[in-house]
């Protein structure tokens, strides 16, 4: 079954169409890169999965359900901006998540803040911005999800936390699960993807694996990417 | 092991090509049990699935094997091994000939100026980096 399913997708912000008639269906245990130009409709979309936006038409099903309390079991989400509460310690984070979600592995989420040499008795606050979103980042990727939305998850980081990230990502995620990133940074996520969604103006106009694009087209989803939105 | 991969060709051919190098020259050893698929992948920087796919490829060529529980090995098979390093070669080869003719090379001053090249102090023990 597909973790996430779009059908005849739309939204409409007023006269704006941010998403317009998407088809897609995501299967479990794959990567894959939501890629599109600024205001492309990549965060309305990760928004609609997990019911912060309702879509206007069409339909969207998460796990099988319209996002709602079942949905929001299944799905770990990592916003496009730092939403943890900064006044918390790394360590009340801990028992926040583990709170609010059955699938929280306390024990991974420890493990990664030690491998980062991150106290779990410093607050967010006094992190810096790189470590605020490892620290993010780690708390979403120890939950046992089957989908992970990731919404610019390397955006604001220097290339070596970049690596970090991404290499979290492939270790960590459930091998029956799907992970979905969302970025513009295609040539740093490129080798971890499996597939690719491309989107332009609320339209889907490619899906397809990495692979199949490099031994097809002779180039990097990267060179694609900047011809198919050459400006 | 050092990773790097090009924009040109399939990520998963690139780690096929890369797995090979290391098997021929002994990185990977005869009979030696290698890494897991994820531990593969975390070092190389890429996705399991990619890694999980060069692998069968491998598999399929004989040049590693697994073994149900065990894991997967290389195999012990030299003159497998000795196959893979031939045909790597020639790819260097294939690819050396096509630069050197759209330098507007003949066949015979190729070799000719290879001669003169490997004749040349130093680099008769075979010592350059390929």
């Amino acid at each position: 079954m597909a973790v996430l399913e779009c059908k005849e997708l739309t939204k409409r912000y007023g006269a704006a169409q941010a998403l317009n008639h998407v088809n897609l269906q995501i299967e479990p245990g794959r990567i894959v890169g939501l890629l599109g130009p600024n205001g492309s409709g990549k965060t309305t979309l990760i928004k609609l999965a997990n019911g912060l936006l309702t879509p206007t038409e069409g339909e969207i099903l998460v796990c099988g359900n319209v996002p709602g309390r079942e949905s929001h079991a299944c799905v770990s989400y990592l916003p496009e901006r730092t939403a943890i509460p900064t006044w918390m310690s790394a360590a009340q984070l801990m028992d926040f998540y583990g709170d609010f979600y059955q699938d929280f592995r306390r024990d991974a989420a420890e493990e990664m803040l030690k491998r980062l040499e991150i106290s779990p008795r410093q607050r967010i606050k006094q992190m810096s911005k790189g470590t605020r979103e490892k620290v993010q980042l780690i708390m979403v990727m120890s939950r046992a999800a089957q989908l992970y939305l990731l919404d610019e998850p390397i955006g604001g980081v220097d290339p070596a936390t970049r690596d970090y990230i991404l290499s979290t990502i492939i270790t960590n995620y459930n091998p029956e699960a799907a992970v979905i990133i969302s970025t513009h940074l295609i040539s740093d996520v490129e080798k971890v993807l499996d597939d690719v969604i491309f989107i332009n103006q609320g339209q889907v106009v490619l899906q397809s694996s990495v692979d199949q694009i490099r031994e097809e087209k002779g180039m990097s989803v990267d060179a694609l990417f900047r011809e198919v939105f050459k400006c | 092991m050092k990773w790097e991969f090009s924009n040109d060709a399939p990520i998963y051919a690139q780690l096929i090509l890369q797995i090979k190098v290391g098997i021929v020259s002994g990185t990977f050893s005869p009979g030696e049990r290698l890494p897991s698929v994820r531990d593969l992948a975390m070092e190389a920087g890429v996705n399991p699935n990619t890694m999980q796919r060069a692998l069968t490829e491998l598999e399929r060529d004989g040049l590693v094997y697994s073994q149900r529980t065990a894991g997967r090995f290389v195999t012990e098979d030299q003159s497998m091994i000795d196959t893979a390093k031939r045909g790597l070669a020639e790819r260097h080869i294939q690819d050396f000939l096509a630069a050197m003719g759209q330098l507007g090379y003949e066949r015979e001053e190729i070799v000719a100026l290879l001669r003169q090249e490997t004749g040349k102090e130093g680099i008769t023990d075979g010592g350059a980096g390929m």
